[in-house]
C-alpha cells in the first residue's frame, strides 16, 4: 500500500462520519424544535434549542414503563438466545447427531418468515393456546422474550457456530480425560473461550430485540408495551407529533449506544456469521 | 465421541421454542392459505377454496411486480453495501489516528430501530419540510419529490438501506480481512502482481465466505423488510417501493385478505428458503464440512 498523507485520510474520515452522523443529528434537531417551527425553512445549524419535548417525554410515566419493558424484554431475550444458541452450537459442533446439518439450516428459516402474516397465528396462540386459566401469554414480558426468539435464536446459532467450531475438540477431550463432567467442560472450558463471539451475539440480538416494532405492536397492549410501539402512538389521525417522536427516538438510541459501546472492541473478532475460516 | 443424548438435550430448548413460536404459526399460515378469510369482518368465517389462492398468485400482476421491485432493491442495495463496505473495511485495516473513534461512529446506524430510521429519512426527504429536497432545489435546481417520483422514492429507499446496513457489512468484512494470512500477499508482491490482480485473484476468493454470508443475511432481512419502507413511503408512489414484505402487509391489513396474504407468505417463504438454501449448499456448506 502507498503511503498517504494523514491529512487526506483525516478529511476522508470526517466526510464519511458526516454522512453517517447527519440523519442522527437531524433526529436530534427535530427533537429540540417546537412544533410550529417544524414546517418552516430547514436550517442545518441548530439555534435556540427548545427542551419542551424532553420534559414532556421524561415526565410521561407511561413511556418510562415502556422503557423498563423494553430493557427487560431485550436483555432477557438476548441472554436467553445467546445461552441457548451456545448450547445448540456446542451440540451441533461436537456430536454426530443424524440430520444435524438440516437442523442447523432449518433454524435460520424461522428468521425468513414475512412477519405480517405470522402476527395473527401468534396472537391466537398466545391468547387461546398458551394460556393457563386466566393467565395468558399475550401482553407479557416473558411472552415477548419467547416470541423474539423466532428471529434472534437462529441468528445467535448462525453467528456462534463458527466460533464454537473454531475451538479445538482436543481441549474438551483433555478436560474429559481429567475427569471433568460434560457440564463443567461446556461452562468452564468452552464457554470462556468463545467470549468474543458471545459478546457480539449478545449485543446484536439485544439490538434486534430492542428495535423490533411489528410484533410488539400487535402482541402487547399495555403491560409489556415497548418503547418502539410508544413511538407509533404519536402518529395519530390528527397529524403526527414529530417532535415527540424524535425525542422518544433519541431516548431509544441512548441505551443502545451504551450497550454497544461496552462491547465495541469484541465486535470485529466475533463477527463471522455462518462463515468458517478455511 | 460421547453419546448423542447430551447433544439432543442441549439442542432441546432451541427446538422446543422454535416449534411453539415458529413451526405452529407456520402450520396455521399454510392451513389458512387454502381458505378465503377476513378475520376482521363481522362474520369471520373461513371458506375453504382449495388451490384458488395459489392459482390467483400466478396471474397476480401486483404480486409479480412486487417480486421484481424486491429483487431490484436487493440487487442495488446489497451490491452497494458490499462495495462501500469493502472500501471502508480496507481503509480500516490501516492504522491512523482516531481509528477506533471513526469506527465507532461508522457503526452507529446499525443500532437504530428500522422504524426510527424510516421516520428520520421521511423527515429529511419529505417535500417542503425535508432538508434534502430543500437544498437540492436551492443549490442545484433539482426537484426531488418522493411522494410523486417513483425513481426518487426507490433511490431514497436504497440509499437509506445502504446507510443503515453498510456498517454490518463493513464489520463482517473487517473480521474476514483480519483473519487473512500474510504469505500469499507477500508472494504476489514479489511476483510483481498489481493491486487489481491481487484483489481479484487473492483477496476476493479468500474473503468469499464472508461475502456470501453477508449476502445471505442481507438477502434474508431485505425480503422481510416492512417497518422502514412502510414508514418512509408506504410502498408508493404507485407500487414503486412495494416490496413483498410491504405487499403482504397491505394485503393483510388495509385489504383484509388474510387467506390470500397467507398464500403469498407461503410462496415468498418458500422462494426465500430455496434461494438461501442454494446459496448455502453451494457457497457456505462445503467449507463448513471440509474440516470434519
Amino acid at each position: 500500500m502507498k503511503k498517504q498523507s494523514p491529512i487526506i485520510g483525516l478529511v476522508f474520515w470526517i466526510l464519511v462520519s458526516f454522512l453517517t452522523l447527519f440523519p442522527i443529528y437531524w433526529l436530534f434537531v427535530i427533537s429540540v424544535k417546537p412544533a410550529v417551527q417544524l414546517f418552516s425553512t430547514p436550517d442545518v445549524i441548530l439555534s435556540d434549542p427548545y427542551w419542551g419535548n424532553y420534559a414532556k417525554v421524561w415526565g410521561d410515566r407511561l413511556l418510562r414503563s415502556y422503557m423498563v419493558n423494553s430493557l427487560i424484554i431485550s436483555s432477557g431475550n438476548a441472554i436467553l438466545c445467546t445461552v441457548l444458541g451456545f448450547f445448540a452450537c456446542y451440540a451441533l459442533s461436537r456430536f454426530n447427531m443424524s440430520g444435524k446439518e438440516s437442523i442447523f439450516f432449518w433454524t435460520i428459516t424461522n428468521r425468513m418468515a414475512p412477519p405480517a402474516v405470522f402476527l395473527l397465528p401468534l396472537f391466537l396462540l398466545m391468547t387461546q393456546v398458551y394460556a393457563v386459566g386466566e393467565w395468558r401469554l399475550l401482553d407479557t414480558r416473558i411472552g415477548m422474550i419467547l416470541v423474539y426468539c423466532t428471529f434472534n435464536l437462529p441468528f445467535a446459532i448462525w453467528t456462534l457456530r463458527p466460533t464454537v467450531d473454531g475451538i479445538p475438540k482436543e481441549l474438551d477431550e483433555a478436560a474429559f480425560v481429567d475427569g471433568a463432567s460434560p457440564w463443567k467442560v461446556i461452562t468452564e472450558v468452552v464457554f470462556p473461550l468463545c467470549r468474543p463471539g458471545l459478546a457480539v451475539t449478545l449485543i446484536l440480538t439485544w439490538v434486534f430485540a430492542w428495535n423490533e416494532y411489528l410484533l410488539a405492536a400487535t402482541l402487547t397492549n399495555f403491560n409489556a408495551r415497548t418503547l418502539t410501539t410508544g413511538l407509533s402512538e404519536y402518529v395519530t389521525t390528527t397529524g403526527t407529533e414529530w417532535g415527540i417522536m424524535a425525542t422518544i427516538s433519541v431516548f431509544t438510541l441512548i441505551p443502545a449506544l451504551i450497550v454497544f459501546g461496552m462491547v465495541q472492541r469484541h465486535i470485529v473478532a466475533g463477527l463471522t456469521f455462518g462463515a468458517v475460516k478455511g | 465421541m460421547q453419546s448423542n443424548r447430551l447433544g439432543w438435550i442441549l439442542l432441546a430448548p432451541t427446538l422446543v421454542i422454535l416449534f411453539f413460536f415458529g413451526v405452529l404459526p407456520f402450520i396455521y399460515v399454510v392451513y389458512v392459505s387454502f381458505h378465503q378469510w377476513n378475520p376482521f369482518a363481522a362474520n369471520p368465517e373461513m371458506i375453504f377454496n382449495g388451490a384458488d389462492n395459489f392459482r390467483r398468485i400466478v396471474f397476480d400482476a401486483e404480486f409479480l411486480n412486487s417480486v421484481g421491485v424486491t429483487v431490484a432493491f436487493v440487487f442495488f442495495a446489497v451490491l452497494s453495501e458490499l462495495i462501500v463496505g469493502y472500501f471502508l473495511a480496507q481503509a480500516f485495516m490501516k492504522d491512523f489516528p482516531g481509528k477506533a473513534f471513526f469506527r465507532t461512529i461508522h457503526t452507529l446506524p446499525l443500532i437504530m430501530a428500522p422504524i426510527i430510521v424510516g421516520s428520520v429519512w421521511k423527515l429529511m426527504t419529505t417535500p417542503s419540510i425535508g432538508i434534502i429536497p430543500h437544498y437540492l432545489d436551492e443549490w442545484f435546481g433539482i426537484t426531488m419529490n418522493i411522494g410523486t417520483s417513483a425513481p426518487a422514492a426507490f433511490a431514497t429507499i436504497v440509499i437509506m438501506d445502504v446507510w443503515h446496513w453498510t456498517p454490518l457489512v463493513t464489520l463482517t468484512l473487517i473480521a474476514a480481512l483480519v483473519s487473512l494470512p500474510a504469505d500469499p500477499f507477500e508472494q504476489a508482491q514479489i511476483d510483481g502482481a498489481n493491486s487489481r490482480q491481487i484483489f481479484w485473484h487473492i483477496t476476493l476468493p479468500m474473503i468469499m465466505p464472508a461475502v456470501v454470508a453477508t449476502v445471505f443475511i442481507r438477502l434474508m432481512d431485505a425480503l422481510r423488510t416492512v417497518d422502514e419502507v412502510w414508514m418512509l413511503t408506504g410502498g408508493g408512489p404507485g407500487s414503486a417501493t412495494r416490496f413483498v414484505g410491504v405487499h403482504i402487509f397491505k394485503e393483510v391489513f388495509p385489504k383484509t385478505n388474510y387467506g390470500y396474504g397467507s398464500t403469498i407468505s407461503v410462496i415468498v417463504l418458500y422462494l426465500t428458503i430455496v434461494a438461501c438454501w442454494l446459496l448455502y449448499v453451494t457457497m457456505l456448506a462445503p467449507r463448513n464440512t471440509k474440516e470434519d
